[in-house]
């Protein structure tokens, strides 16, 4: 299964959505919409194997099965739409030798030093959104599961998000993202995917 | 040895009445609670007397691993019934029946045939006293651990699964939980063995020098009991807190919080 680049996806299911099957090239993006409700994070979810599922799955022509999931999630890894958070402060999340290239990502991203390396409560839900995605972003990950990554952002830091998107994608990162805002599927050039009834069907008016 | 007699225990019984008085003087509304409480222990406990009675004269193995498996299954309901959410199905019941089976059979095995050595070393007089005791600890401490690990599981969910969306290992993910329950299921032990002989002169001590013991006896005696205690929380804890880990992963390191009610 899984030749060749970017993210495969075959026959995946739950007890609850699916079967899923598509593929994401590398350095494509597919945005999905949907309804609250449909499925649209169950199925990242699935992707990144943190619900009970089965089918396969690879990434650049490895499959999931044949890594322990930690190190699948680690090549693609999923970034919620709650972002959650395990320490006191933002900058004790991340590794020492990671902190200054998470502080200029953050700063990119229009988070500044002050809320970096400050308490997680006192940041603004916009800040923890950017900042989670920061945690991804400097993984380096040839693939990336973004469930509604702008969704509390204003449209100046949707924008910042978008410009770093555009240049993973163009580093052949595959992007699977999902998105209520037809026009952020548009800027990033995605292919559009829409979730009902738990199951995907390419958008009507793409 | 003073041997009380019924009168001396009705006698007693009036402190119970006048807590009873104040409750209703005062409407704590805790009069009905308090006397059905005495009563039930009234009860349970003249019916344990009979029950051991009975096992220290039958002198018989099978029937004191008999009760001493009742006595732990019952200390195993209670652990597994602490924790606000629960797991589904059986695996709490489980997960603690093997916590206190492990926990209490190392430490009395251990204690029965090298420090106290009965002869014969099942002989019900030590042996049930000592699992009684024993479990005691385990209920504690087990429970406070299982409660540590799926109360903190369910609260830190969301932290756990970012963690696991970026790669991060589970074990990694749940530690700072293991910690944190481990230590609350060592507190109480810990409490025991520094109050020890300051604060409270402990039950077994107390009850072998008003039988007619040295205190020196009574001493080591509870020294000794003070240890196999502390190993017993020490077990019930780690294991009760890694099995519930477990359950509430699986082979893909994924968080199952839906395998908790």
């Amino acid at each position: 299964m899984a030749e060749g680049g970017g993210l495969r996806v075959e026959g995946l299911k739950s007890a609850l959505a699916g079967p899923f099957t598509l593929e994401v090239a590398r350095g494509a993006v597919l945005a999905i919409s949907g309804a609250s409700g449909a499925g649209k994070s169950l199925f990242l979810r699935m992707v990144a194997d943190l619900d009970p599922n089965e089918g396969e799955v690879g990434l650049n022509g490895v499959s999931r099965a044949s890594l322990p999931a930690n190190q699948w999630r680690r090549r693609i890894p999923y970034v919620a739409a709650e972002s959650g958070w395990w320490a006191q402060t933002v900058h004790d999340h991340f590794a020492p030798n990671q902190l200054d290239r998470a502080r200029s990502l953050a700063e990119r991203l229009g988070v500044g030093a002050a809320p970096f390396d400050g308490p997680v409560d006192r940041l603004s839900t916009g800040e923890r959104q950017r900042l989670a995605l920061v945690r991804a972003f400097i993984l380096d990950p040839p693939g990336l599961l973004l469930d509604e990554p702008t969704g509390p952002l204003d449209p100046v830091s949707v924008q910042k998000v978008e410009v770093f998107l555009q240049e993973r994608l163009a580093a052949g990162t595959a992007i699977v993202l999902v998105s209520h805002d037809p026009a952020q599927g548009a800027r990033l050039g995605a292919r559009r995917m829409r979730m009902v009834d738990r199951k995907l069907q390419p958008e009507a008016t793409a | 040895m003073i041997s009380l007699s019924p009168t001396d225990l009705v006698l007693a019984s009036s402190l119970i009445a006048l807590d009873a008085g104040v409750s209703i003087a005062l409407r704590l509304q805790l009069h009905r609670q308090l006397s059905w409480a005495a009563t039930r222990m009234v009860i349970q406990l003249i019916a344990v007397g009979f029950i051991l009675r009975f096992i220290f004269a039958l002198n018989n193995p099978l029937a004191t691993l008999a009760i001493v498996v009742v006595m732990g299954a019952i200390a195993a309901r209670e652990i597994a019934a602490r924790p606000v959410r629960k797991f589904r199905g059986l695996a709490g019941l489980a997960i603690s029946g093997a916590t206190v089976g492990l926990a209490t059979l190392v430490t009395a095995i251990l204690a029965l045939t090298t420090a106290i050595r009965p002869h014969p070393w099942y002989d019900p007089r030590y042996a049930v006293s000592l699992v009684g005791i024993i479990l005691g600890s385990v209920l504690n401490s087990g429970s406070l651990a299982l409660d540590g690990i799926v109360g903190g599981v369910w609260r830190e969910r969301t932290a756990i699964e970012a963690q696991l969306g970026l790669g991060v290992d589970f074990r990694t993910a749940t530690l700072p939980l293991l910690r944190e329950a481990l230590r609350r299921g060592l507190l109480p032990i810990i409490n025991q063995m520094s109050a020890a002989g300051l604060i409270t002169l402990p039950g077994i001590m107390t009850g072998q020098i008003i039988a007619g013991m040295d205190p020196m006896e009574a001493v080591k005696y509870q020294i000794l009991l003070m240890f196999l205690l502390a190993g017993a929380s020490g077990v019930a804890a780690l294991v009760v807190a890694e099995l519930a880990l477990r359950r509430l992963s699986d082979t893909r390191q994924r968080l199952r919080v839906d395998r908790l009610k």
